[in-house]
């Protein structure tokens, strides 16, 4: 198992060793579910380059966390198709590898009569997308089902089918079976430049040079400037799309029993209200089309602004504690879907605009990838995938027993009866073992995302120091 | 559920929840006085709660360190006879009168005659307070800078921005200066900050630091470690100051997780749990005492609450204490809350403690029940955002048990608002 962080990637006379099969830039979601499904084959030798020092630490790790049935795509548009696929993949991958999944359901509220006007449309569109299960509620129904919404719903579009997801944990779970397939993990690596060799891609890094026969582009925001770097021209172009966030206290958990999405018009879309496997409430995203690749920061009118339609759609939300609040950038482009593209002769695969969708798709891309790169070089030899062996994923869900909970683990061992984390019952068990894992964190940040710890409304208040210790001392 | 099954069952007299000054306080009231098996849950691997990380002085009547204040009380529970079992958690409810507990030595349901929760209270976060920007490291509550510095020993930083002039900033101050980082500036929204004279005076002379009124941080700025704070000040002018610690301090709010989730009503001001001047709560045999009531008061406070629950609780163990059920204590603006909340009239009170949203000078308070005037009180200094404006208890025996709600309200007599402007 391969994993590095720091150091030249290919020491001085390596170079002429043997070239990886494949590369993929990038290691969120979608480059790890790529990653994981070309170690099927496990005579490929296989790079996964991230820049960042973790995996997952781009939008993969600041989004919304739904599990969409892709009710609402563009009907016959390949991300349509791609995230039905990836939705169902995704569950049974998830209900084998730990990965909390909670199936709530949605309901499309609508709010004006214009909302209620579009319910049938999209009843009719989800209908198109292969989606069968939604159907039109009345103002009663709706009332009934969300008891603390605010005065004036009209009625709702239900669709049962819609789930949450830890998208932390699912990124961890592909890059982790990846690495224990023999993939090779090299963090804190950028590309900065990509030129042909002998038939190869030289990539030249922040951690020096990777040569690989194929190439595979899954740089999310920066899909674009890759895809320049490599064919010299690019036919997409990214502009972040920043959504805003906010996340409720689990206080606030009883407040929501659905995904409460907006009901999209021509006047823009609105905001939702989702509960987190974590027992959490989200209230965003904001939708802000912005220059700047790095700004994943709040603003003040951003989050005024979604206090005040939160307050519309649950007014009993906006009084109850903030626990934190982030932004992602979508990669949005001028495109109205994904923009995956193979180029053949050059031995290489973008996997571009993969805006909100990416995070349930992610298997279903992956496959798709897989299917074009057999395609585009026979000579890889993907013909027969083989199952690799499973993961089992620490469980940071609500809905599933967590370790403080558990008295037949905390008899195998008292560090999971002894919580670290009180206001997300952490304990040291599960902050020793995700230190020791296949993917380490590399930061307090990555300690969070693998088990929660300073996660909670204190946000370090009583055991950010503690914690600290823990991370610092590798879990002694 | 298998977990259920393995749950440890065990019955004791009274659990108290927190093993900090006002929790180990009402232990040593009830174990001192011979009420069976008083045990106390604390979920930190030291009991002693909050004090135990504040190194500076001014606790207790004496003024000693807060480690010292904390040692003497864990001592003084421990003597009574009490239990303080550390390391372990009150996670839930399974009753009534039953908690659920997790600790190394596995999971328990602890079925109790009366519970007391004394779970203190916590500073609110950047997040909380929906400061924008970027989330860098380097972000922290005094909570967690006083660990870092006091218990664990670790680096900091260099350059600190503390943000809230409270008392407590004072104490953001020390640890700060302990660990060897430069203040670059205490900020506070307030148009004056609070620290009292005689800090402010040492925090500019003695610290050499700055300490800037009125001003609200708009931004938190840098990638990986916060590398700044912008600043908007009154007049509308924006500046930034470089540093790389950024320590938010005061803004508590009451832990009042483990109230909720056994369905206990909380006052509307205080967000703590509503009790009447026997510290009970609106649940039978459930009381609460010190930080959780009214965030925050000094430590001997609440160690004076926890020694008045306790008789309470006796009394309640013994049925010999008063009816409970009364009305509503309120407070109208500027007022933010106050503590107790609930007012029976048999049940005398030590006295209520308040906030206001704006600082006051020589306000009168005026009580009074469905326009019946109960009580007036004249306050002879000023009255700050933040600090503990207190109010004498002897006019709850007045109290009509069956009429509206108890209004508090200050009257424009001898002062009116302070403004913005004065001074
Ligand atoms: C606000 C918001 C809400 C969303 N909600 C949902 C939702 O509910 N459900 C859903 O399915 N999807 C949702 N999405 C979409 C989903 O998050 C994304 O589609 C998905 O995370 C994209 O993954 P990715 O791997 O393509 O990109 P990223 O996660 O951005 O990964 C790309 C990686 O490439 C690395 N990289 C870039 N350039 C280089 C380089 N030169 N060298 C090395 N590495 C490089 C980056 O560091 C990064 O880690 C949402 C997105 C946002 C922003
Ligand atoms: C930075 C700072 C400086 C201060 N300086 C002073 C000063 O100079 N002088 C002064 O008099 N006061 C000072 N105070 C205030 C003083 O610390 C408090 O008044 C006092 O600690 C309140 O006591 P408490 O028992 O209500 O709460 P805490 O001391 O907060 O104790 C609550 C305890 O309950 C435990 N607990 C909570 N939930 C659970 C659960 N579910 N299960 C088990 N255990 C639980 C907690 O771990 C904690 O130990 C300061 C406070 C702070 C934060």
């Amino acid at each position: 198992m391969t994993v590095t962080t720091k150091g030249p990637l290919s020491p001085r006379g390596q170079m002429s060793s043997r070239p990886y099969d494949v590369a993929v830039v990038g290691a969120g979601v979608v480059g790890a579910a790529i990653a994981r499904e070309l170690a099927r084959h496990p005579h490929l030798r296989i790079a996964l380059v991230e820049a960042s020092g973790d995996v997952g630490d781009g939008t993969s790790k600041a989004n919304t966390a739904i599990l969409h049935t892709g009710f609402d795509a563009v009907p016959g548009s390949l991300e349509s198709r791609l995230v039905g696929e990836g939705q169902r993949l995704l569950a049974a991958y998830a209900a084998e590898s730990g990965i909390p999944v909670e199936p709530v359901g949605a309901l499309l509220v609508a709010w004006d009569d214009a909302q209620l006007d579009a319910l049938p449309g999209l009843l009719e569109k989800a209908g198109r997308n292969g989606y069968g299960a939604a159907r039109i509620i009345d103002a009663d129904e709706t009332r009934a089902r969300e008891p603390h919404l605010g005065p004036g719903a009209l009625g709702a579009l239900d669709v049962p089918g819609e789930s949450i997801i830890c998208p932390w944990t699912t990124t961890l779970a592909y890059a982790t079976q990846a690495v224990r397939s023999g993939v090779d993990l090299h963090l804190n690596t950028r590309v900065e430049t990509v030129s042909p060799e002998g038939g190869d891609h030289l990539l030249a890094t922040s951690r020096g040079a990777l040569r690989a026969r194929f190439l595979v582009n899954a740089a999310g925001l920066n899909a674009d400037v890759l895809d320049r770097l490599v064919l010299g021209r690019g036919d997409f172009t990214v502009t972040p799309r920043r959504g805003q966030l906010i996340v409720f206290d689990e206080l606030a958990r009883d407040l929501v029993r659905h995904i409460l999405l907006p009901v999209p018009t021509a006047l823009g879309k609105g905001v939702l209200v989702a509960p987190t496997v974590y027992g959490n409430v989200l209230l965003g995203p904001t939708a802000e089309d912005l220059d700047d690749k790095a700004a994943t920061g709040t603003t003040a009118d951003g989050l005024d602004g979604l206090l005040s339609k939160g307050r519309r759609i649950l007014p009993a939300l906006v009084d109850e504690e903030v626990t934190a609040v982030y932004a992602g950038l979508r990669a949005a482009t001028e495109h109205d879907d994904y923009r995956i593209r193979c180029h053949e002769e050059r031995r290489y695969v973008t996997v571009g605009g993969i805006r909100s969708t990416g995070l349930t798709a992610s298997m279903a891309i992956a496959a798709y990838v897989a299917g074009l790169i057999a395609e585009a070089d026979p000579g890889l030899d993907l013909k027969e995938p083989v199952e690799p062996a499973p993961v089992h994923m620490p469980n940071l869900g609500e809905a599933f027993p967590r370790p403080y909970q558990r008295a037949d683990l905390i008899a195998t061992d008292p560090a999971y009866g002894t919580i670290v984390c009180h206001c997300e019952r952490v304990t040291r068990g599960e902050i020793r073992d995700a230190l020791i894992s296949t993917i380490p964190p590399a930061s307090l940040e990555g300690l969070r995302r693998r088990t929660r710890a300073r996660g909670g409304r204190c946000q370090g208040f009583y055991c950010g120091a503690a914690v600290r210790a823990l991370h610092e001392g590798r879990g002694e | 559920m298998r977990a259920a099954m393995t749950r440890r069952q065990r019955s004791v007299d009274v659990v108290v929840v927190g093993a900090g000054p006002a929790g180990l306080a009402a232990a040593r009231g009830l174990a001192g006085h011979g009420v069976g098996v008083v045990e106390v849950l604390e979920r930190e691997a030291v009991a002693g709660g909050v004090p135990r990380h504040c190194h500076h002085r001014g606790f207790g009547r004496w003024g000693v360190t807060g480690p010292q204040y904390a040692a003497r009380v864990v001592e003084a529970a421990l003597g009574s006879g009490a239990r303080v079992r550390t390391g372990v958690t009150a996670t839930g409810w399974a009753g009534p009168l039953t908690l659920e507990t997790t600790g190394p030595h596995g999971l328990e349901r602890i079925a109790a005659r009366a519970v007391v929760l004394a779970t203190g209270a916590r500073e609110r976060p950047r997040s909380a307070r929906l400061v924008p920007g970027t989330r860098p490291a380097g972000v922290l509550t005094t909570g967690e800078l006083q660990q870092a510095v006091h218990l664990y020993g670790q680096r900091v930083g260099t350059r600190a921005v503390v943000v809230g002039a409270e008392p407590v900033g004072y104490a953001a101050l020390s640890a700060l200066r302990r660990a060897g980082v430069t203040v670059a500036a205490l900020t506070t929204e307030e148009p004056r900050h609070q620290l009292g004279l005689a800090w402010a005076a040492a925090a500019r002379l003695g610290h050499g630091v700055p300490v800037l009124t009125g001003a609200t941080v708009a931004e938190l700025l840098g990638g990986g470690r916060v590398s700044g704070v912008r600043l908007r000040h009154r007049d509308g002018r924006l500046t930034t100051v470089d540093c790389d610690t950024v320590v938010f301090t005061g803004d508590f709010v009451p832990d009042h997780e483990l109230a909720r989730r056994g369905g206990v009503a909380l006052d509307p001001g205080t967000r703590g749990p509503a009790v009447d001047g026997a510290f009970r709560t609106g649940a039978e045999g459930v009381f609460a005492v010190g930080n959780v009531l009214h965030a925050v008061e000094p430590a001997l406070w609440a160690a004076r609450e926890g020694a008045l629950a306790a008789d309470a609780v006796r009394g309640f163990l013994d049925g010999s204490g008063p009816a409970a059920g009364g009305p509503a204590i309120e407070v109208a603006a500027p007022l933010r809350w106050v503590a107790p909340n609930r007012a029976v009239p048999q049940v005398p009170v030590e006295g209520f403690v308040l906030r206001t949203s704006e600082a006051l000078t020589r306000p009168v308070l005026v009580v009074t029940q469905d326009g019946r005037r109960l009580h007036r009180q004249y306050v002879p200094r000023r009255a700050l955002p933040h600090r503990t404006l207190r109010l004498a208890g002897r006019w709850t025996g007045k109290v009509d048990a069956a009429g509206g709600p108890v209004r508090i309200t200050v009257s424009g007599l001898g002062g009116g608002i302070f403004g913005a402007a004065a001074k």
